[in-house]
């Protein structure tokens, strides 16, 4: 990481183990180890299956198929570039960044990337190994000025190798987080209450994400622990909403060639012109309804169980014009990025933060907003989606549930909202 | 302890070592439908190693971890850090930390029952929860997940600059979240116990928070925008007390990414508040006898009646701001380096209760849960706008439930618009206690 043109920190780690798995019934047992003895291995499994003590014993066997050997598609491996380069790198975006300023006072730029290895075998005979490479970087900016300071942040990221970062990426990210971080030195509070609200293309996919994607995941509709259940076939959302969760999409940041479980990463579409058609699925929650996972099966590390989660997870591209659509809106909100978000999966309640906004008067985007959250409810919200263009684009993200973190993909074009609750305090 | 000590004992010249050794033992049981959906155990442990070589233009430091205790990954992990350490800028401010003469408070911060209480009985107990919460309620239509789960967790620092220090701690709790419906709509509702061991645990006290807050939400609409006081509950305010402990770190205030910089001896919150980080405090789950880098941890005043008072620091942001650390180095783990933050913060307790400040304020918003607060609040401009779900206050009581609404100020303002400081402190797992606190000119967005 470098922070004030200091590389202050350079660290690197390693991790290694093993995560056992015994399902009796509706119950899993669990347990990890870092010994990858044999001895090892057994107590883990003895642990494992401490909550089938009470079932009969016995021994099958079990027939492993052939290895799946998957790989990644990452050209320039990050072990295989000198650091030095790296720092180099992070160095330029400095740079870039405070060459859009003046009032740019603060830069840290990141870079971090993984080789994550994996072999899954299970008594149903699945046995795959995969090989993934993620890169990432990050550069976040603070812009000085009379009324206080503000923020700018871009993120560019990909299962991808070094080859990810050319210096194109790097220098647009860089001077759009200065920029954001400059612009927003001017910005007024956001209004508070109900207003249309246009969201650029890229990370107003977040909204998806938090207004149904995680409502979708097949352990809240078993638990009817989610506003979707029992809906496959009900028209839950706008006729122009097309939503698809999609683990095949090359390099993007929640691409996967097999999900956790050794199940081939999937393209499957959750919501057809507005009609919800599927859910995601992972080996437990699929098996229980006695159909095959959809390849959502992911865990954190080998420390953690593997659950129903995202991979990319996108509105598909409309007919629409993004310039168009500003122009048809005389009084709104522009949202050109979203921070993170957060839902109840329960009553559908969502919020996603505004990061980089702007009103929208008389069909013009004018004046940039202060940071604020955006609430709404996920089933009303997918209603109100009116207009949606052709200018598709993805972002990066982590998502977190129950404590585990995954990296995932969102996508969207340019889209309207007929009306959303801004958390401002403009009236 | 043996390991490090070997590690130490490697170190090169004027080359710096220090040696970051973790393990810890968990088990957690999640119970579903009167049975056991997952029982996950566990024992893992690691080591982070930091390198530091001296240069002309000051010290370079290089960081490297493991997953495990093995000899080929500690050796690994040290040539690891030794080789980033190159690369790192030289920097005068960059420095191990230095015994400084404080010695470690006596705590009492493991209980051993963590380790000695059978399963069965763990097990038990997550189960027994989800029975009460389901039998608590004729309108709790669902319990999404009742959890059992503790652990015991050991660490140990040593350095080549002589610093010898190793502590543990157990932790116990229980929560379960709850859903409600009244035939149109449902709501959620989330209840916690938390203790050093399973015998600290209060089944029932958990098992009536997630009713209470479920059920109490049925029929919650959305109200009309307003600007009102809004008293947040202990828990809420826990969380605003975190994000105000964040700005009051001396790497934020060091880098300018404080709104609190350049203002010691400021008033920058009403006169009720009074704002300690005190790790030293037992009652804390993150109390603890040393710090990140070894150091004693010490009861550090941060906001006193409203004047800001000073910040905490590790040994780097205090060099840099020209002081000494006040023993607050917090890491992440064994891959986390030490960073300067507040690991206890506890705000002074007021002398009127809930109901008192609800009397007082008269109409207003009760905060019940934030949501959104990791993108709605910006420590570095103060910005915040959260999601809330909670009752309106009318006439001095609780009213009609309310949902889908944000509030919003900014942390500055929301500081000097205290108004009431409860005395219902709670302790909960995080870097911050909380009670009852008012805040007046909240602006509430809704329909």
């Amino acid at each position: 990481m470098l922070d004030q043109r200091r590389i202050e920190e350079l660290s690197s780690g390693r991790d290694r183990g093993a995560g056992i798995r015994v399902v009796v019934g509706e119950t899993t047992g669990f347990a990890h180890t870092a010994d990858l003895s044999e001895s090892g291995l057994v107590a883990a499994a003895q642990a494992a299956a401490a909550v089938a003590r009470e079932g009969g014993g016995g021994v099958r066997e079990i027939a492993l198929g052939p290895l799946s050997n998957y790989s990644t598609h990452a050209t320039l491996l990050p072990g295989d570039v000198d650091k030095a380069k790296k720092i180099e790198l992070l160095h330029h975006a400095d740079d870039i960044a405070r060459s859009q300023g003046s009032s740019i006072t603060q830069v840290q730029v990141a870079l971090g990337d993984s080789s994550r290895r994996f072999v899954v075998a299970n008594s149903d005979g699945v046995f795959a190994s995969d090989h993934q490479v993620r890169t990432r970087f990050n550069i976040s900016c603070v812009a000085s000025g009379d009324v206080g300071m503000q923020t700018g942040y871009r993120p560019v990221a990909g299962t991808r190798g070094f080859e990810l970062l050319t210096m194109e990426a790097i220098e647009d990210a860089a001077r759009g987080a200065a920029h954001q971080a400059i612009t927003k030195l001017d910005a007024r509070p956001a209004p508070s209450g109900d207003l249309p609200v246009v969201l650029a293309g890229g990370s107003g996919g977040i909204l998806f994400h938090e207004a149904c994607g995680h409502g979708l995941e097949a352990d809240a509709i078993l638990k009817n622990a989610s506003v979707y259940a029992g809906k496959v076939g009900q028209q839950v959302a706008s006729p122009l909403v097309t939503l698809v969760d999609d683990g095949t999409v090359t390099g993007e940041w929640g691409y996967l060639a097999i999900d956790d479980e050794g199940r081939p990463g999937a393209r499957n579409v959750l919501i057809e012109n507005g009609i919800l058609t599927d859910y995601m699925w992972d080996y437990l929650r699929a098996r229980k309804e006695g159909r095959v996972s959809s390849g959502n099966g992911r865990r954190q590390s080998y420390q953690h169980l593997p659950m129903v989660r995202m991979t990319n997870t996108y509105l598909l591209a409309g007919e629409s014009d993004a310039d168009e659509i500003v122009a048809q809106t005389p009084r709104g909100v522009y949202v050109a990025q979203l921070g993170g978000g957060q839902v109840n999966t329960a009553t559908g309640d969502f919020v996603f933060g505004m990061t980089s906004a702007f009103l929208i008067e008389d069909g013009k985007i004018t004046a940039p907003l202060r940071d604020c959250n955006l609430i709404g409810n996920g089933p009303e919200t997918l209603q109100r989606v009116d207009a949606v263009a052709m200018d598709f684009s993805m972002t990066p993200g982590t998502c977190g549930k129950d404590g585990q973190q995954v990296p995932v993909g969102t996508g969207q074009a340019t889209m309207r909202l007929s009306g959303v609750t801004i958390g401002g305090t403009a009236s | 302890m043996a390991h490090a000590e070997r590690i130490l004992e490697s170190a090169k010249g004027s080359e710096g070592i220090e040696v970051y050794l973790a393990s810890g033992v968990e088990t957690e049981v999640q119970a579903y439908q009167g049975g056991i959906e997952n029982l996950s155990s566990a024992a893992s442990s690691g080591v982070g190693i930091r390198v530091l070589r001296d240069g002309p233009a000051g010290a370079q430091v290089g960081t490297a971890w493991a997953g495990s205790l093995d000899e080929e990954a500690i050796t690994d992990a040290l040539r690891e850090a030794r080789d980033n350490a190159r690369f790192a800028t030289e920097d005068e401010f960059i420095a191990f930390a230095r015994p400084d003469g404080v010695t470690g408070a006596t705590l009492e911060l493991t209980d051993e029952s963590v380790l000695t209480t059978p399963l069965d009985e763990k097990i038990a107990m997550a189960i027994e929860l989800e029975r009460i919460v389901r039998a608590g309620d004729p309108r709790i239509r669902q319990v999404d997940s009742a959890n059992y789960s503790d652990y015991v967790a050991e660490a140990a620092i040593v350095s080549t600059t002589g610093i010898r220090a190793s502590y543990a701690r157990s932790g116990a709790y229980l929560s379960v979240e709850a859903i409600a419906t009244d035939g149109k709509s449902d709501q959620t509702g989330w209840g916690l116990s938390t203790g050093r061991a399973p015998r600290d645990l209060d089944i029932h006290e958990a098992a009536k928070d997630a009713i209470s807050r479920a059920t109490r939400m049925l029929g919650a609409v959305k109200p009309a925008s307003m600007r009102c006081t809004a008293v947040f509950d202990p828990r809420s305010t826990a969380t605003l007390l975190s994000i105000i402990g964040g700005a009051l770190s001396g790497e934020a205030v060091v880098y300018g990414r404080s709104f609190f910089a350049n203002r010691i001896g400021e008033d920058v919150a009403s006169p009720l508040f009074t704002l300690v980080d005190d790790p030293t405090d037992p009652r804390h789950f993150a109390a603890s006898v040393f710090d990140g880098e070894g150091l004693a941890c010490r009861r550090n005043v941060l906001i006193e009646s409203g004047r800001l008072k000073g910040f905490v620091y590790d040994t780097v942001s205090a060099r840099r701001a020209g002081t000494t650390s006040t023993g607050s180095a917090v890491r992440g783990g064994i891959a986390g380096s030490p960073s300067a933050g507040c690991r206890a913060l506890q705000l002074e307790s007021g002398d009127i209760d809930q109901a008192e400040i609800f009397r007082r304020v008269g109409n207003g918003i009760f905060v019940e849960s934030l949501t959104g607060v990791h993108s709605g609040v910006n420590p570095i401009s103060g910005d915040f706008s959260v999601g809330v779900t909670g009752l309106m206050i009318r006439d001095g009581q609780l009213a009609e439930p309310v949902r889908e609404i944000t509030v919003a100020s900014t942390l500055q303002r929301m500081l000097l618009d205290v108004l009431y400081v409860g005395s219902d402190i709670e302790w909960l797992p995080g870097s911050a206690s909380g009670q009852s606190l008012a805040i007046e000119g909240i602006a509430v967005s809704g329909s």
